[in-house]
């Protein structure tokens, strides 16, 4: 049900958020991202950036190894 | 966007690992809605060179720095050399470029961003990069050396950039 996939597969710190700011800004508000990562950093920091920046983080799910985002822009 | 959104980091070094972290919180930084400023000074200036391939790391006086291969059977990249190997050696010719050769590789493999594309995306980010008129001038740097975009000015135009805002790094 994602608008727009963005796979930040094998990217390390702050490659993944820096991404996810740059694909949200593409989008109009409402539609829904999807971030994918290898990165066990980005947990806390995709959280930390959907406080700091009022998107709105749906889920967050992970799957051996790679963790999935579901990210609503605000 | 509120002043409180204003963000300065003062950069003073100038060796291939401290080049990373002004460029990771000033990207980082401006992805969190905040509005950016650099001011790169003294050794810092080195990070604003358009050539950058003769930056690098030293472990020579540096007993902080782990040192494990990045290649290799598992057993040996699990070893920590840094303290194992004595400080006088990392004097011998070429040791600078065999470790900074080292660690680019060692960044790559764990999927850190090159120092070029980190410093693009900080200009793509609208990022303000301010060069210290008096220190490009101390050192004998020419404008030219430069990549475009930087602006040069001095400590008062720090100042002026930090006036507003609550949030402010040395590094």
């Amino acid at each position: 049900m994602a608008d727009q996939t963005l796979d930040a597969s094998g990217l390390n710190c702050p490659l993944p958020i820096l991404k996810t700011k740059k694909e949200l800004s593409k989008m109009s508000a409402g539609q829904v991202l999807e971030v994918i990562s290898t990165d066990a950093g980005s947990v806390k920091d995709i959280e930390a950036f959907c406080n700091q920046t009022g998107n709105k983080l749906i889920s967050n799910v992970e799957d051996g190894g790679k963790y999935v985002f579901t990210i609503e822009k605000v | 966007m509120s002043d409180n959104n204003k963000m300065t980091i003062i950069a003073t070094k100038g060796t291939f690992d401290w080049a990373f972290p002004p460029f990771i919180i000033a990207s980082t930084g401006v992805a969190m809605d905040k509005e950016v400023t650099i001011f790169f000074t003294f050794y810092g200036l080195n990070l604003l060179l358009k050539d950058t391939s003769k930056l690098r790391v030293s472990p020579l006086g540096n007993p902080g720095m782990p040192m494990k291969m990045p290649f290799g059977p598992k057993w040996l990249q699990k070893i920590n050399f840094g303290p194992k190997i004595p400080n006088i050696l990392w004097s011998i010719p070429g040791t600078e470029a065999l470790v900074t050769w080292l660690m680019k590789k060692t960044m790559a493999k764990h999927g850190v961003a090159k120092l070029e594309d980190l410093r693009d995306m900080c200009q793509e980010f609208d990022v303000k990069f301010i060069a210290c008129e008096m220190t490009v001038e101390l050192f004998g740097f020419n404008k030219e050396d430069f990549i475009d975009g930087v602006e040069f000015a001095g400590a008062a135009s720090y100042f002026d950039e930090a006036a507003t805002g609550d949030h402010h790094l040395y590094m």
